[in-house]
């Protein structure tokens, strides 16, 4: 109880003197809000950021926020930081914010999104030409359903992530019809489903993702994309179309509150630097989602055996 | 029945084949014809209501001032208001008192603990009943800690326990509000409307702006789908109430506001009650959506577990919030009777802790329990390593299902698409958008007069002119088919679960369970089963619409007059041609109440089948979400309430055309 007094006690005075920096050398104590969402990649990297900011002593709290939905909270500076922005999926909602003005991004997280589309290992027997994906074309009858029928059933991202599935099929002549599942959810339900009966399936699969872990399976490679390869339809395979590639990787970005920077300078500039790569974040999710372990652990151990580069970042 | 078909005069039956025509020839026709704008509204003429919804949300959440108090000062003084219980109520269950705010937090008075919380709902189901009841909610609360969702459940509970007293709260002193000023309930009728089918999607980004980010956003958004039935019950109520008795009040000599408090209400409190039940229900059911800006509890577990495809953990999580609806709903039933036996229980003599024996023990586990849990970590958090998991049985029994039956669902699924979803489908679709809007106004006057059929009109026109026609049409397709699929199966279970009362608890205890599991937990298992597509939609806007269509029919044929069934036995009637000649005609105005109540919930369900990829309206509104576009997913929300209206008005009109025929309600 004593103890609790004298925190107030050393508050005050702090207050009086007009000194903000009672705790550590930082600028502020109020908590620096960390948005989780709902897959374990986000969580593992969220806490890891956390973790290094609480050792530069800033006071952080996490709050459960819907991807999407936490545009909201950045803006009004309810919530101050989003670690894993897609490029893929949230580039629209990220625009919309940055240009209120209220929404900074904080540049790369160095993860890559990969997105292609992906079949599981036991296809390559009955369709020996894959990976490559001129053999889609003589395979698309084996990926048929009776409601997709001649044509092949391609399970495609929800309509937002963009993708132009549609648009690559005509122009490569694959013979596929493409359906949206409405969510990452439905996406792996149905992979997983396939995986269980060794059924022909073929869908968009991302990385970071723990799905590439727990099933054994492979890209298609399609020709490798260019920016002239979606904007011109002379270039590529097909000369009349465009699209007539596989799809651009995209980084994966950090979101903040406008805010953030003037409030908390030193944090940003953690934040700035803060930076992973596709490898370890893959390792780290297949141990959190297949093996079990919790995140927490997962975090605590990469702060242990990686000191020397989060030490760099604060002390930059 | 059989009367009423008598009366359809041939140009219905020509109207009716007519349509049939246009809706599988339509397309043919207005090609032939060149006149394509009949087929699809000409794109050029849309007007953009939601810029103009956009830009005046950004005004609302931006720039609108009261005198120099701006717009969202005022939301965020209430924020502020609902927070404070809230934070009282999430420190006592689950967090405890803490000093200080994020990571440098220190714990002062920690949480209660499990064992005090289980006595407390033990006492209070005795006090409120008996024993049995209080077993029921022991075993409730003890089922959440053994299975290990204790810490999920505490948050959602106390959530729960500040939505409900706001929403019924609030919800009857509005209802009574409606009551007293006749006009103010015409002018409300609609608003609650649109409260109800307005998916919540489509306004949360301006809520999350107004309220700020986290628990109280999703309270406001809890409470704003959870409290219309309770004002809708409570005006209905305090109508109903016998005039004599108000009579005897007046005589009596109370005043306007004993009237009200003395005897209007407590004489309409077994109806009053079943609004607070409602409120519950559907504040448990906002779980998972409310977890998703920020409430957490046990609506994010269901969330993140599916996200990584852990059935059996979603379905853990799912049955707790179940668990959790059956206690709480169980205990405020019994503690609204006993609230209403006034003075009928002796009064104990004696000092304070004979008077009080349950707070009494209550108070001494919650210090003793304090006290050693220092020591005794067991006493204060439920172990960890004795927790159980039914987790694996889950995942099992879809993957054994999924390798050995795949095939069987797939005939069924294809069977239902080939016979009733494609047919409706290409119907729908077919039929032009004038002739559509024709028909409903034709069938608005047939069966409500003028005013109907001028609402019909104009609904159904602003969808068009929104430039939603097509989504509409999909939305009404998919809508429909769910609809006949669960009246098929639901009049049936419901009229079994009327005749026999053993059918009746097993029939009551499944639906009770479909209508609080939330959608979420079955949505991803019914995808591995039946894949993405119309189908699996279906399947899961039947499972959670059943309920009405089910409660309803056997409301209505338990509640046909005894006499009757009297009168038909001594006239000879087999048991068969009782149900086929008289209870079922005369169920007929419930049962129609009940499939009114079935579309409302299928509506309802869109948004959440967008999640498994429909084409309808709903997905409409959750493209917007992703898209942070305001504007576009209240017209789409608006969309969809208006096609829900006009289908509630069309119905309540038939049915009480019913109810006229067979001289259950007076002409008026």
């Amino acid at each position: 109880m004593t103890k609790f007094f004298n925190g107030i006690g050393a508050g005050c005075l702090a207050m009086m003197m007009g000194v903000t920096s009672a705790v550590a050398e930082v600028e502020s104590t109020d908590p620096i809000r960390l948005t989780l969402h709902d897959w374990s990649g986000q969580l593992i990297n969220t806490k890891i950021m956390g973790s290094i900011l609480e050792e530069a002593g800033y006071n952080v709290e996490y709050v459960q926020a819907d991807y999407i939905a936490q545009f909201a909270g950045l803006k009004t500076g309810d919530l101050h930081l989003a670690m894993e922005i897609w490029e893929t999926t949230g580039r629209e909602a990220l625009d919309e914010a940055t240009d209120s003005g209220n929404v900074v991004n904080v540049g790369e997280t160095g993860l890559m999104a990969i997105e292609e589309w992906w079949y599981p290992l036991y296809m390559k027997e009955q369709c020996p030409g894959l990976p490559n994906w001129e053999a889609l074309r003589d395979c698309a009858a084996l990926f048929a359903t009776v409601e997709t029928a001649p044509m092949g059933r391609y399970v495609g991202g929800p309509v937002t992530w963009g993708g132009f599935d549609e648009e690559r099929v005509e122009a490569l002549d694959l013979g596929f019809e493409v359906v949206h599942a409405g969510t990452d959810a439905a996406l792996f339900a149905e992979l997983e489903s396939a995986y269980q009966r060794e059924a022909p399936v073929i869908l968009w699969v991302y990385v970071p993702h723990w799905a590439p872990a727990k099933f054994e399976g492979e890209f298609v490679e399609f020709p490798p994309f260019t920016p002239e390869c979606y904007a011109d339809p002379s270039v590529g395979v097909n000369p009349d179309l465009a699209y007539d590639c596989g799809k651009p990787r995209g980084p994966i970005w950090k979101a903040a509150w406008a805010g953030l920077e003037d409030k908390w300078p030193g944090a940003y500039q953690i934040v700035e630097a803060y930076t992973l790569n596709n490898e370890e974040m893959s390792a780290m999710v297949g141990q959190a989602d297949l093996d079990g372990v919790e995140i927490d652990t997962v975090v605590a151990e990469w702060m242990e055996t990686n000191q020397d580069r989060w030490s760099g970042w604060i002390a930059q | 029945m059989s009367s009423a078909i008598g009366k359809i005069s041939p140009v219905v039956w020509f109207l009716v084949a007519l349509t049939l025509v246009l809706g599988v020839y339509g397309d043919d026709i207005a090609g032939a014809l060149n006149v394509g704008w009949i087929m699809e509204y000409p794109s050029a003429l849309v007007i953009p209501f939601k810029t103009s919804i956009t830009a005046a949300m950004k005004w609302l959440v931006e720039d609108a001032h009261v005198g120099p108090v701006s717009f969202t000062d005022i939301t965020r003084a209430i924020a502020w208001l609902i927070e404070q219980p809230y934070n009282l109520a999430i420190s006592l269950l689950a967090t405890g008192f803490q000093q200080g705010q994020g990571s440098s937090a220190v714990t002062v008075v920690p949480a209660i603990s499990w064992i005090t919380v289980i006595a407390a709902v033990v006492a209070l189901g005795h006090y409120c009943r008996d024993w049995w009841l209080a077993m029921l909610t022991g075993a409730c609360f003890l089922y959440l800690a053994v299975l290990g969702q204790w810490d999920s459940a505490m948050v959602t509970l106390a959530s729960v326990m500040i939505a409900v007293p706001i929403g019924a709260g609030g919800g009857l002193l509005v209802g009574i509000w409606a009551y007293r000023h006749p006009t103010g309930e015409r002018f409300l009728s609609p608003v609650l409307d649109l409260m109800q089918t307005i998916p919540i999607f489509a306004y949360l980004v301006p809520i999350l702006f107004m309220f700020g980010f986290g628990p109280v956003s999703a309270l406001v958004a809890t409470i704003i789908y959870a409290t219309p039935p309770m004002i809708r019950i409570t005006t209905l109520a305090i109508k109903a109430v016998d005039p004599e008795i108000v009579d005897f009040g007046r005589m009596a000599g109370s005043t306007k506001r004993q009237l009200m408090w003395r005897v209007l209400v407590p004489s309409a409190r077994s109806s009053i009650m079943v609004g607070v039940n409602q409120v519950i229900m559907l504040t448990l059911n906002m779980v998972i959506i409310a977890s998703m800006i920020g409430a957490g509890g046990l609506g994010f577990d269901v969330l993140a577990a599916l996200r990584r495809l852990d059935i059996g953990a979603g379905f853990e999580a799912g049955i707790a919030i179940v668990v959790l609806a059956i206690a709480v709903d169980r205990l405020s039933q019994a503690f609204a009777v006993r609230v209403g036996q006034y003075s009928a229980t002796e009064t104990v003599q004696g000092n304070w802790l004979a008077r009080h024996k349950r707070t009494a023990v209550v108070l001494a586990i919650l210090l003793v329990t304090y006290a050693l849990g220092r020591f005794l970590p067991a006493l204060h958090e439920y172990p960890e390593a004795q927790t159980l998991t039914t987790g694996e049985f889950w995942d099992d029994l879809v993957r054994y299902l999924n390798v050995n039956y795949f095939d069987a669902f797939e005939g069924i699924k294809i069977f239902f698409l080939t016979w009733l979803m494609l047919p409706i489908k290409k119907f729908l679709l077919g039929v032009p958008w004038p002739w559509a809007i024709a028909m409903l106004v034709l069938l608005g006057w047939r069966t409500g007069g003028v005013r109907l059929a001028i609402l019909c009109g104009v609904l159904s026109s602003l969808i068009v002119v929104a430039g939603l026609w097509d989504k509409a049409m999909i939305t009404v397709y998919l809508c429909g088919a769910s609809v006949i699929v669960a009246t098929v199966i639901g009049v049936p279970l419901g009229v079994m679960a009327a005749l026999n009362k053993r059918a009746g608890h097993v029939i009551s205890a499944l639906i009770d369970t479909l209508q609080t599991l939330p959608s979420f937990v079955y949505l991803i298992p019914v995808v591995m089963l039946f894949r993405v597509g119309d189908f699996t939609a279906m399947v899961a806007i039947v499972l959670y619409a059943l309920a009405p269509a089910v409660r309803y029919a056997a409301h209505g044929v338990r509640s046909v007059d005894g006499e009757l069934i009297e009168a038909g036995r001594v006239s000879g009637c087999t048991n068969w041609q009782l149900l086929r000649m008289i209870r079922l005609p005369m169920a007929l105005p419930e049962i129609l109440l009940g499939i009114n109540q079935t579309i409302m919930l299928a509506l309802s369900m869109l948004v959440i089948t967008a999640l498994v990829g429909t084409r309808d309206l709903g997905q409409e509104v959750y493209i917007a979400l992703t898209k942070a576009d305001t504007g576009r997913g209240l017209v789409a929300g608006l969309a969809i309430a208006f096609i829900a209206i006009i289908a509630d008005r069309l119905i309540s009109a038939s049915a009480r055309g019913a109810r006229i025929r067979f001289g259950l309600e007076a002409k008026t």
